[in-house]
Order: C-alpha cells, then sequence, then structure tokens
C-alpha cells in the first residue's frame, strides 16, 4: 500500500459556541469523524452546503485550526511534529475572495516574495529571478510586479495569490472555493491554469467547492459531505455516472446548466437545512431524505465501501 | 404586443475625476406580463444600473437618461418623485441578492412584511397581517403566524430569501425584479428558491425581470434574454432560441467557458474569452468586444456597430452575418 500524500484519520472538530448570554456553551460538531485521502498527484473534490464543515477540514490540516480528536499525517508523519515553517512550505492554500486576501498597501511583488523571505530563503537576485519565473507560470506580464491589487481585475488577482502559494513549490494545494467570486469568463482561465499546474509543477490539489459543475471537470476524486461527516466519496466519474446516496443525487440534480430545455429541477428536499448544534438523530439527512424510513431515525449508518465507492446510508442506490 | 414596461434607448452616465463613466449605452428592456426577462452578463456590464434607473433609485452622481420608458401606460420619466415613490413596492416590486443585509436586524419579519401594504394601501394592521401569513405559507414556510414574531436572524438563507419574495409579492405587485436572488444560496436551496418564483409569477401572472451572471440559472427559466456587454446589449431573443444557436460572439464564448457534467470532457481545456473588459470610462469607437473578439475585422474598430434583427425579438450585434456566426459556433463545437 502506497502511502497517501494527506491522510486524515477520524477528524473531529467541536467548537463551543455560545447560545444565548445567560445560557451555557453549546457544543456545534463542524467535523465529525472524516477520514480522508489524499495521494499523489490526485485533485479531490470536497463538495457540500455551507455549513457542512468542508472548510473547517481546510483549516485544521492547514494548522490554522487544531483538531478536537483525530490525527493528521501528511507524507506519513503526523503533522503536528512538524514546525509551522515547514508546513507552510510544504502545503499552500488559495482563497476564495481575491480581493481581501492581498494586501492593498503591497506590491504584486512584494505579495509574492513574502514566502521567499519568510523562509528565508535566496538572496535578492535569486527573489527576483523567482518572481518572475512565477508571473510567468501563472500567465501574469513581468511588469506587474510593481503594481497594486487595486490596480488588477479579480482573474488577475486571483492568478497573484496562485502566484504567492506556488512560490515555495509546495507538495498540497488547498483552493478554497478558488473561482466561485469570478466571472465566468475567468473562471474557465483560471480552471485551466490550475489544470496546466498540476501537469507541469506536479501538483496535488484538495479543492473546496459547491459548484458541482467545477469539481466534475477538475477533481480525479469527489467526497460529499453534509452536517460534518463524508456521506459519499468515489472517483470523479463514477459518483456523476452512479450516485448511491439521495444527497448527492439531489445535489447533481440541483445543477444548472445551460440547458433551456430541461427546466427546473424538482430536488424533493425540504427547505430546512438542520441546525448544526442540534442535529437531527440516527442519519443526520433523514428529515429531509425522501427514502427515509424508521431505521434512519434511529441508527447513523455506517460507511460501507464497495469497490473503491464509500457511502453512508441504509437504503443506497 | 403589450409590454408592462418599455424601456428605449436607456443611458446612464457617471461623472468621475478620470471622465465620464458609460455605465448603460442605450439598453432597450421589454418585459410582459406572465413572462421572464432574464439580463446576463458578466460584473460591472450595467445590468442592475439598467434597472435601478427604472426605480429611479440610481445613486445622486450619476445622470440618466432615456428615449422612452412606459410602465403599464404611464410615462415614467415624466413622473414625480412621490409618484415613484408610490410605483415603488407596489407596482414594481424588488428581490436583493443578499437576503443577510436587505431584512433589517431591528425589527420582525411580520412588521417588515406589513410595512409596504400599509404605507401604500388603506388597510387594517389586522388585514396586513393575514395577507402576510398568506403569503409566508404561500413561499413554502411553516408554521407562518409564528414566523411574524421572529426576527431575521433566526432565520437559515433560504428562509430569509423566501421571506424578502413574499415580502415583495405583499401589494400583489404587476412586475417584480430579482437582483441576483440565488446567487447567497446552496445549490439545493437555489433550485428551490427558483422553482418557487417560477411557479409564483405564473399564478399571480406577473412580469419578472431576473439579473444574475449564472447562464444555467437563465436558461431553466428566463422566456427571453437579453446578454450585456460592457453596457450594451449584446443579443437578445427567446431563451431557446438564444442557447441553441448564440450569435454573438461574446454570447458563443461565455457558452464556451462553462463545464457541464456528461459534455464537456474533464480535465480538458475550457473555452475562454482572452482579454478583459474594456474600460467604461470615455466614448468607444466601434464595437465594445472587439479587443476580445477573436473574430475581429477592420470594421469593427473603426465603424458603430448597429443591431441587427434576426426576426421580432431576436437580435444581435455584430457586423458579422449569422450564417457566418453560426458556422462560427459550430467550429467551436467540433474542437
Amino acid at each position: 500500500m502506497t502511502t497517501a500524500l494527506l491522510h486524515t484519520e477520524d477528524l473531529t472538530k467541536v467548537y463551543q459556541i455560545s447560545a444565548g448570554i445567560f445560557k451555557g456553551k453549546k457544543s456545534l460538531t463542524a467535523a465529525n469523524g472524516i477520514s480522508l485521502d489524499i495521494n499523489l498527484g490526485e485533485v479531490v473534490g470536497l463538495v457540500g452546503e455551507s455549513g457542512c464543515g468542508k472548510s473547517t477540514i481546510a483549516k485544521i490540516i492547514m494548522g490554522l485550526e487544531k483538531a478536537t480528536s483525530g490525527n493528521v499525517f501528511f507524507a506519513g508523519a503526523p503533522i503536528e511534529n512538524m514546525d509551522r515553517e515547514e508546513m507552510s512550505r510544504r502545503i499552500q492554500p488559495i482563497f476564495q475572495d481575491p480581493y481581501s486576501s492581498l494586501n492593498p498597501r503591497k506590491s504584486i511583488e512584494a505579495i509574492v516574495s513574502l514566502p521567499y523571505r519568510v523562509h528565508k530563503v535566496g538572496n535578492k537576485a535569486q527573489m527576483e529571478a523567482r518572481v518572475e519565473e512565477i508571473l510567468e507560470i501563472v500567465g501574469l506580464p513581468s511588469r506587474m510586479r510593481y503594481s497594486y491589487p487595486n490596480q488588477l481585475s479579480g482573474g488577475q488577482r486571483q492568478r497573484v495569490a496562485i502566484a504567492r502559494a506556488l512560490m515555495m513549490s509546495p507538495e498540497l494545494v488547498i483552493c478554497d472555493e478558488p473561482t466561485s467570486a469570478l466571472d465566468v469568463s475567468v473562471q474557465s482561465q483560471i480552471l485551466n491554469l490550475l489544470l496546466d499546474l498540476r501537469d507541469k509543477q506536479g501538483l496535488t490539489y484538495m479543492i473546496i467547492t459547491h459548484n458541482l459543475c467545477v469539481v466534475e471537470h477538475i477533481a480525479t476524486r469527489v467526497a460529499v459531505m453534509y452536517l460534518g461527516r463524508i456521506v459519499e466519496e468515489a472517483e470523479t466519474k463514477t459518483l456523476f455516472a452512479n450516485p448511491r446516496h439521495p444527497y448527492t443525487n439531489a445535489l447533481l440534480a440541483s445543477v444548472l446548466t445551460p440547458e433551456p430545455q430541461l427546466g427546473l429541477p424538482e430536488t424533493h428536499l425540504g427547505i430546512a437545512y438542520p441546525n448544526p448544534i442540534d442535529p437531527p438523530s440516527g442519519c443526520t439527512f433523514h428529515p429531509r431524505c425522501p427514502k427515509a424510513t424508521k431505521a434512519c431515525k434511529q441508527t447513523r449508518p455506517e460507511a460501507m465501501v464497495e469497490a473503491d465507492h464509500l457511502v453512508a446510508c441504509h437504503h443506497p442506490e | 404586443m403589450n409590454a408592462l414596461l418599455e424601456v428605449k434607448g436607456l443611458h446612464v452616465d457617471i461623472p468621475l475625476e478620470a471622465g465620464v463613466l458609460h455605465a448603460v449605452r442605450g439598453v432597450d428592456i421589454a418585459v410582459e406580463r406572465g413572462k421572464t426577462l432574464a439580463l446576463v452578463g458578466e460584473s460591472g456590464c450595467g445590468k442592475s444600473l439598467s434597472v435601478l434607473s427604472v426605480m429611479n433609485l440610481l445613486p445622486q452622481k450619476a445622470k440618466w437618461r432615456v428615449d422612452r420608458i412606459f410602465f403599464d401606460g404611464l410615462n415614467l420619466d415624466h413622473a414625480s418623485a412621490s409618484q415613484m415613490a408610490d410605483i415603488r413596492g407596489s407596482k414594481i416590486a424588488m428581490i436583493f441578492q443578499e437576503p443577510m443585509t436587505s431584512l433589517n436586524p431591528c425589527y420582525t419579519i411580520g412588521n417588515q412584511l406589513e410595512e409596504a401594504l400599509l404605507t401604500h394601501k388603506n388597510v387594517s394592521r389586522q388585514e396586513a397581517q393575514d395577507r402576510a401569513v398568506f403569503l409566508l405559507e404561500k413561499v413554502g414556510i411553516t408554521a407562518a403566524a409564528s414566523r411574524l414574531r421572529q426576527y431575521p436572524h433566526q432565520l437559515s438563507g433560504g428562509l430569509r430569501q423566501r421571506v424578502m419574495i413574499a415580502m415583495g409579492l405583499m401589494c400583489d405587485p404587476p412586475l417584480i425584479i430579482a437582483d441576483e436572488p440565488t446567487t447567497a444560496l446552496d445549490v439545493t436551496i437555489q433550485a428551490q428558491i427558483l422553482a418557487l418564483l417560477a411557479s409564483i409569477q405564473k399564478e399571480f401572472d406577473m412580469g419578472m425581470i431576473l439579473i444574475t451572471h449564472d447562464l444555467g440559472v437563465v436558461a431553466r427559466i428566463a422566456d427571453k434574454v437579453n446578454i450585456m456587454y460592457c453596457g450594451q446589449v449584446v443579443e437578445s431573443g427567446e431563451a431557446s432560441d438564444l442557447f441553441e444557436n448564440p450569435l454573438h460572439p461574446y454570447t458563443q464564448g461565455l457558452l464556451r467557458c462553462i463545464p457541464i457534467p456528461g459534455k464537456t470532457n474533464p480535465g480538458a481545456h475550457l473555452g475562454s474569452i482572452p482579454g478583459m473588459v474594456p474600460t467604461p470610462i470615455g466614448q468607444q469607437i466601434g464595437c465594445v468586444f472587439q479587443n476580445r473578439c477573436q473574430y475581429v475585422m477592420n470594421q469593427c474598430q473603426s465603424t458603430r456597430v448597429g443591431v441587427t434583427q434576426i426576426s421580432a425579438g431576436r437580435e444581435y450585434r455584430c457586423l458579422l452575418d449569422p450564417e457566418t456566426c453560426r458556422k462560427n459556433m459550430n467550429k467551436g463545437k467540433r474542437k
């Protein structure tokens, strides 16, 4: 068995949140027993609705949050043993909104070269050469190094964010909604760039998004999350051709493609996304599930793996 | 054909230090009762400003002029401020993108729902309350009567957007304008809200203007589509025809940019539109799309590009003839 580049084991994160001024704290389980493998060269898509815990997992992997329990292994070694600098060299994020992730007071050169200064790599000339190189890789003209973020369009800013992430040649890049703040024509440019970079730089991605069209296009494997748990995980092709969990089915049905003859889909999901502080009993999806039975209300379905296709449901298709 | 709202030759200019920003350059809008018109385009193309000027809600600095603007037989160009105030909310309702920020956190849902009706119509509090409960149920909110006493923060995003829709319907307006009504929502909720909007529109026989950048949403819900670019409508027509036979190079480019599960090849390059939207400051000679168009010709830079009409309501703004445009699209398909 090959060791995965990133391996999480039963990752759980519980937040203590205030329920009101005079009430005690309540616990909110944002991630609940997440076990996920990301192999070298893979693009793993993590999809789910807002509040399902996908960003929490990214934060734990990047060391921005501490898991309540469970372990993360990077290249076979537990991530707690890695120091922050080493971690930031090997794992890099790309955030959703390039308008707030770039410092407006710094020039593009200063933004992109920051990793070199933090890690104290090379001299000034080497740094400048690297900036030049990386700007070319992400498709920005070299003259732009003296510009400031406000002079750039959204797509160009996202390219700067990608350049900064790639400065230290990381192994894993975590993209949190990399294109959802961008216009369609720019979105396709950034997706093309991410795909090119994967080939040329040998990158491994974890892509967090709610846009299933993007996931289908770019990811090799998809994990679907619902209320802090992975409910289905498979190769992208398998998952889109043969979804087994009713929630995945509903998600896929909700995808709106520009095909006017299709009309609006009926998802049969009731309206209420459950309160994560007080999750439903048994299978957390049962109040919205068209196939729910008594068993679903009482016991939580364990994840079953069949032919590399994980599903956690009492009545999979 | 009697349009509910008819706008011809709308211009919006915003004077800035660097020059005049021509945000909207001669846009025509026509909506009929019971039909949905979608204004589609990327950020900054002037789609929101176009409808804000219809409502007379533009920022003070912005100047607008129009050749002709009629709503329900009334000339809005000559309407006084008080007449406009009467129309807003009661005749034309608006649903905004962010249900988080467009509801007042300090007032209850009931209070905010009833306000529109109490302002515009001569009704009692009880009648307003009954109408609020009726509409909340209509938009699929359970236990509607108890919701009236709740505050916006007690509701989820999807529920808030339903409240916004109910609020828009309070005075039974003939026209509803939805500005990116589902952009802030999750995919499963988005489909539900759109289905709700469509069914309510049919039931109450309203006209609807839908502003969005999401071509998937447009294709599924709109009857007519105006594709906007840089302050102009570059292509318009029935949704089915427009998506089947896009003519303008910009529309064609947009459609190639979108990955479609099962249709586009995963991992392959998507189409893209090179370059950037030109600055809307100052006059532009020739076609607005010339610097990003792959079929650009010399004439595109020098001649004013007018509208070519193919059939009633099917128009596009390009110098190429429709036959060449169709061929271009097919070429792209085979690739």
